[in-house]
């Protein structure tokens, strides 16, 4: 689309200077999202339980807390990673191929695509914490016991994943406002670096 | 064409209220008392911390459901709705999100973690809760569609600049 000769020309600095926000945002939800799904996918910790003691001997039971015995922690680790996966795939389209377009519709798959995933990583960190307060408090109301006082670390593991996955939608968040933004206000310095002599 | 937009939008909006508010009044209400060998057993939603924050959750999204639709169509603040919509709508997906892993729990048990399902002894709040998160279920898609069409509609006139 060629410019007209009175069109004011946009140098575009702050329209790169977002690309470079949203890219640096991109880098850090990665990271945290991909530490959650890490953390929480090598979450396990065996303890060895003394039961019975029959005469003088100790008949001991070994339980294996892993991650994969609730649902929610699966859903949240498989979450987590498709999210980190999202912002690998953008990272990548955006330093290798940032004026790649689609039939000019680049930046509204970016802004849906970063949407959905929002709603998916919020969905997993939700269920997850709510099922480690069950694990850490217990509900005596149903009968289930607590299983943190035995299982501490498991625990704690499970907990800094939550908190990473925490942060990492809080960067999600920020980088689909700024992706609707740029969505509705998109750049047109392309069009202009073929006439600046 | 702008009187079908409109319409629509209207009907959407009712249905989000309705389903909101039928999924925060159904779980409220769930309240079973049973005994088992002289042992009473109570199931209440207060007793779930994830239950609470699904009626919370739900009766927020009503309230304002209920609000926006006595907004005039051509007021300023529709920009502000479909922000509004946006924090909703992570909202009541985070709500239900919680309360079916805690349900999924009350239905199965967790034999790992020596849990037993209460589903057997309180059926009939069991299945209040399944309608509730079922009417949750319908408001979350309900309030994404809206999402996806405020975004369409307020937005796209006021600020695209179509090069």
């Amino acid at each position: 689309m060629a410019l007209q000769n009175g069109e004011k020309c946009e140098v575009g600095s702050s329209s790169s200077g977002l690309i470079r926000v949203v890219l640096l945002l991109r880098v850090v939800a990665f990271f945290a999202t991909a530490a959650a799904t890490i953390v929480m996918a090598l979450n396990k910790q065996t303890k060895t339980f003394v039961v019975a003691t029959i005469g003088s001997n100790p008949i001991s039971a070994t339980l294996t807390a892993k991650f994969q015995h609730t649902p929610a922690f699966v859903f949240f680790v498989v979450a987590n990673g498709m999210a980190s996966i999202h912002n690998l795939l953008m990272i990548i389209a955006d330093v290798f191929a940032p004026n790649f377009d689609y039939k000019g519709l680049r930046l509204a798959i970016i802004a849906i695509l970063d949407m959905m995933t929002v709603a998916l990583i919020s969905g997993g960190v939700n269920a997850a914490v709510f099922m480690a307060e069950l694990g850490k408090n217990g509900n005596s109301h149903a009968r289930w016991n607590k299983i943190c006082d035995k299982f501490g670390s498991f625990c704690d593991r499970g907990g800094g994943a939550i908190i990473a996955s925490f942060v990492g939608l809080l960067f999600m968040l920020l980088i689909t406002a700024l992706s609707i933004i740029k969505l509705l206000k998109p750049k047109s310095h392309h069009n202009c670096s073929s006439l600046v002599p | 064409m702008a009187k079908i937009k409109r319409i629509c939008t209207f009907l959407l909006r009712l249905i989000a209220f309705g389903t909101t508010l039928a999924a925060a009044i159904v779980m409220a209400t769930s309240h079973e008392t049973t005994s088992l060998f002289a042992v009473s057993f109570e199931a209440k939603y207060t007793y779930t911390p994830a239950f609470k924050y699904f009626v919370i959750a739900n009766a927020i999204a009503s309230v304002y459901g209920f609000l926006v639709l006595f907004l005039p169509s051509d007021s300023l603040l529709w920009r502000l709705v479909v922000a509004m919509d946006a924090v909703l709508a992570m909202l009541l997906t985070s709500s239900i999100s919680a309360a079916l892993a805690i349900a999924q729990v009350g239905k199965k048990g967790n034999s790992h973690a020596g849990w037993l399902p209460i589903c057997g002894q309180v059926s009939k709040y069991c299945n209040q809760v399944t309608g509730a998160l079922a009417a949750g279920f319908v408001g979350i898609i309900t309030y994404a569609i809206l999402l996806l069409y405020a975004v369409h509609t307020v937005l796209n006139p006021l600020l695209v600049q179509k090069t």
